[in-house]
């Protein structure tokens, strides 16, 4: 008899939660072969700044694992399945100890031990953090202990190669993946018996944002088009103070505000005088104005939409441009130094200006997708958390194919906390690794017919050749700029369902014209247009999943705001005034029509709109937000 | 709207093997360009000063932030990170080339994986048992330790130390900067220290520490500032008495 054959596990990305779905991988017995556009190290988890929440309540502050699961589930407006979060915050600090002894770098306290800061939407210290580089060095931790695990040839990496699709058999199972080595540009079937997705966030959809080049969101449109669902696709996060660029919009970090940092913009929109001349009666703060309690400091999503609101609806921004002032220049410059040296140097390394000096250029940028592949997990019904080690969890509607990472939709609902993000692209990562180990382990299938990889094999090769030799008039650069500039005015900050249909006919229009692209390089060597055109292509797929989810939903719940369906709560009226309890029957009312999961499904003619009940057992719905 | 231009002069070259050759490009000048997105701005059009439509320019390009180490390249003869290059501070035609020291794949894209290797051939990495919980952290740390471990974690193995270093290259063993000073970070780890024998013997014999000439170019190059040159004196330090302790069978 031959020697039974050990399964093979597809990793497709290398960020936080491709890494640790790797490690978790190879410690169930099963060797991977992790795919990559680039070296692993370069993944874009490297780019968070700020930290990892997790409760280690070392600051004498009594803070709770309870604390975060609430803090995490409110802050996303109820809507993701609670158990999921619940788990996530209960196992936070052990994976936080397991972080440390990968010896990431955590910035400490006088005692040697993990320090802690406090980030936006909740009351106590809870977030770890490296330096100003805390995903970086998170991923560096991993990074090393998968290359480990290389070094023992229980990994075999493939970096500079794009998934293009999964292969699925006459079941509709996923038994594989095919690939384009980005050298060669030859396409490649891997037949596998599991894949996990974790192929990061989709930015790049907006043209600008705050994402790597590399997070287009493509190989999540290209599984989707194969049939697994995306839900939550209408939550996307806007950082309110993106630093302008050619190429991108880089972060700037929240502190600039809490340290003191104003925002105006000139009255006269049209006055362009160096901002430092321009008299104080000629300026505008409008979050003062606006929010007279909390001025500058209000929370992000209410400074992004006041800003969307004086540049868009009132035509103020710097020059008729989508640009606001964030002025640091009246504070004391030594305490500026002390307490955002680091950030202000970002700053001055990007854009040249030191922010001592000149007030800062920003405007709201895209910086998260809440949303993502839908996946299942099971109930733990002993614990009313998810079940560590059933082979459900993150799994997508397509079995076999795992997702994690922001490229799925599990765990910040209708919008994240700072600091939560590599939080749940590690555990993610961590529990979907776990779930394809127990996924394999009672596997008996036979192995996937040479027919059915030849036939995706071939509708690969098919797409790339018919790219290569169009001579059609679309330039794929130019066409993704259009999709940025659509999304971004149509699908932004502040919606409405005029304006989201207009956007659905442009995303149609845009799609019909991505078939007529041509590639302006023909070098069959790490050409680079290819790639980018399929993924532009793929970009208009999640571009529609994004409008048509927000198109349908008509209210305003955390990142997605429907002004005509805001249910505003009275000012002055607390519990037990009828105007409040007016209030709470109408918010009442919009959750039981509103409280569920979008789901968005393939079709021919895009996407089909679903909607799936959320488990909210761990915290009922019974009260609004209320941070008065 | 000045007509005032960016001038570029790029080293092209087809593949790996292929002729290099140069090709002048030049785009409206606007305030703010840094030079990956200028590149950006020639691709979608690449057509040379010459007026002869080409193939766009290849480079490589990730975070943009100067954090992931993708898009380093030689700029007016320096290696540096072209994202946080702003077109601003440069003398032009701004001169761009590949690293020297890699393989060119195409243009200004080169193959780094030999540092990727070398990562490896010098175990850095911290032992575990396994990524699980096991109810414990890692030993505490001071944040003098800290702040020196910090300043070479940052390493993101983007080449530039590789480029500037004499001893290393394509007909030289020497292992480079970059991983040495992952050496000193994993063996300064209160667990890692735990074997840092075996990563100084991965660094004792040919190829390794005793091939660093010395030059001090490593710690001036790097967009981190790290500082190589201190790791690569403490781990002089640290072989000398791993070879004592190696001779009297410790």
């Amino acid at each position: 008899m031959a020697a039974k054959q050990k399964p093979v596990t597809i990793v497709v990305g290398g960020g936080l939660g491709g890494l640790w779905a790797t490690l978790r991988i190879v410690e169930a017995g099963y060797p991977v072969k992790l795919f990559s556009l680039f070296e692993v190290k370069r993944s874009h988890s490297a780019c968070a700044q700020g930290g990892i929440n997790a409760c280690m309540d070392l600051k004498g502050q009594r803070d709770s694992v309870k604390q975060h699961i609430i803090d995490t589930i409110k802050g996303g407006g109820y809507i993701s399945d609670h158990p999921p979060v619940k788990t996530m915050c209960e196992e936070a600090p052990g994976m936080m100890r397991t972080f440390e002894r990968m010896g990431v770098t955590f910035s400490r306290t006088a005692e040697g031990l993990l320090d802690l800061r406090l980030f936006g939407g909740v009351k106590n210290k809870r977030t770890l953090f490296a330096g100003a580089s805390s995903g970086q060095q998170l991923l560096y931790g991993v990074d090393e202990q998968v290359r480990r695990y290389e070094d023992q040839g229980l990994v075999q990496k493939h970096e500079w190669w794009e998934f293009l699709s999964i292969i699925k058999d006459e079941e509709g199972r996923c038994r594989g993946i095919t690939a384009m080595d980005l050298r060669t540009m030859e396409v490649t079937a891997f037949p596998a018996d599991a894949v996990v997705l974790a192929t990061g966030g989709l930015g790049l959809v907006f043209g600008k944002s705050t994402n790597s080049t590399n997070s287009t969101g493509a190989a999540a449109a290209r599984v989707y088009k194969q049939g697994a669902d995306f839900t939550h696709g209408e939550f996307i996060q806007f950082h309110p103070t993106g630093m302008l660029g050619e190429d991108k919009t880089r972060l700037m970090s929240e502190a600039a505000r809490g340290e003191g940092g104003r925002i105006w913009v000139p009255k006269d929109p049209t006055d362009l005088r160096d901002p430092r001349t321009i008299p104080e009666g000629e300026r505008f703060y409008f979050l003062e104005e606006w929010f007279p309690a909390y001025g500058n400091t209000v929370p992000r999503d209410v400074a992004s939409r006041a800003i969307w609101k004086a540049v868009k609806k009132m035509g103020l921004g710097i020059g008729g441009q989508d640009k606001v002032f964030l002025d640091l220049t009246h504070l004391d410059k030594a305490f500026l130094r002390r307490r955002l040296g680091a950030i202000m140097e970002i700053y001055e390394t990007f854009k040249g200006k030191d922010p001592v000096d000149h007030p800062m250029e920003i405007f709201p940028a895209v910086h998260y997708s809440m949303g993502g592949l839908w996946v299942d997990w099971e109930k733990d019904e002993n614990t009313g958390g998810m079940k560590i080690g059933s082979p459900r969890n993150h799994q997508t509607n397509v079995p076999g194919l795992f997702a994690c990472g922001e490229c799925d939709g599990m765990y910040h609902g209708a919008n994240r906390l700072g600091a939560n993000s590599l939080l749940s692209a590690s555990f993610s990562g961590r529990v979907a690794g776990e779930s394809a180990g127990s996924y394999l382990k009672g596997l008996k299938i036979k192995p996937v017919s040479q027919a059915v990889v030849d036939s995706e094999l071939t509708r690969q090769r098919e797409i790339n050749q018919g790219l290569m030799a169009s001579s059609g008039s679309e330039n794929p650069y130019a066409l993704h700029r259009e999709l940025g500039d659509l999304m971004r005015a149509k699908v932004g900050i502040e919606r409405d369902n005029a304006t989201l249909d207009e956007a659905l006919d442009g995303l149609e229009e845009l799609q019909d014209r991505a078939e007529n692209i041509g590639l302006g390089e023909k070098s069959g060597w790490a050409n680079a247009s290819l790639p980018y055109a399929r993924q532009v292509q793929d970009m208009i797929v999640v571009g529609k999943i994004i409008a048509k989810s927000a198109r349908m939903r008509d209210e305003y719940r955390g990142s997605h705001y429907k002004p005509e369906f805001e249910v505003k709560m009275p000012e002055d009226a607390y519990p037990g005034d009828p105007k409040y309890d007016d209030y709470i029957a109408k918010w009442k009312a919009g959750n039981d029509k509103w409280l569920k999961a979008t789901v968005a499904s393939h079709t021919p003619d895009g996407p089909a709109i679903s909607y799936k009940p959320v488990d909210t057992s761990v915290l009922p719905p019974t009260q609004p937000r209320d941070y008065r | 709207m000045s007509d005032k231009k960016i001038r570029f002069e790029i080293k092209r070259q087809d593949g790996p093997k292929a002729a290099p050759y140069w090709q002048s490009f030049e785009i409206p000048y606007e305030h703010g360009h840094n030079v990956v997105s200028a590149l950006m701005k020639i691709r979608e059009t690449p057509v040379t000063t010459a007026g002869q439509l080409v193939e766009p320019v290849l480079w490589e390009a990730n975070c943009m932030e100067e954090v992931c180490g993708a898009c380093s390249m030689r700029i007016n003869g320096k290696p540096m990170q072209a994202c946080s290059t702003l077109i601003d501070n440069l003398t032009q035609p701004i001169k761009l080339e590949p690293l020297t020291k890699f393989p060119v794949v195409r243009d200004l894209m080169i193959d780094r994986r030999r540092m990727f290797d070398n990562l490896r051939k010098v175990k850095a990495w911290i032992d575990l048992d396994g990524s699980w919980d096991v109810g414990t952290g890692a030993p505490r740390i001071s944040p003098q330790e800290w702040e020196l471990n910090y300043s070479f974690s940052r390493c993101m193995t983007c080449g530039c130390c590789m480029e500037a270093c004499p001893q290393f290259g394509p007909d030289y063993d020497f292992v480079g900067p970059a991983p040495l000073g992952q050496v000193r970070l994993m063996n300064a780890h209160p667990t890692g220290k735990y074997f840092a024998a075996d990563r100084l013997h991965a660094i004792m014999g040919d190829g390794g520490l005793s091939d660093c000439g010395n030059a001090q170019n490593c710690a001036e190059v790097c967009p981190k500032e790290i500082p190589l040159t201190t790791a690569i004196g403490q781990l002089g330090r640290q072989v000398t008495v791993q070879l004592v302790k190696d001779l009297i069978g410790g």
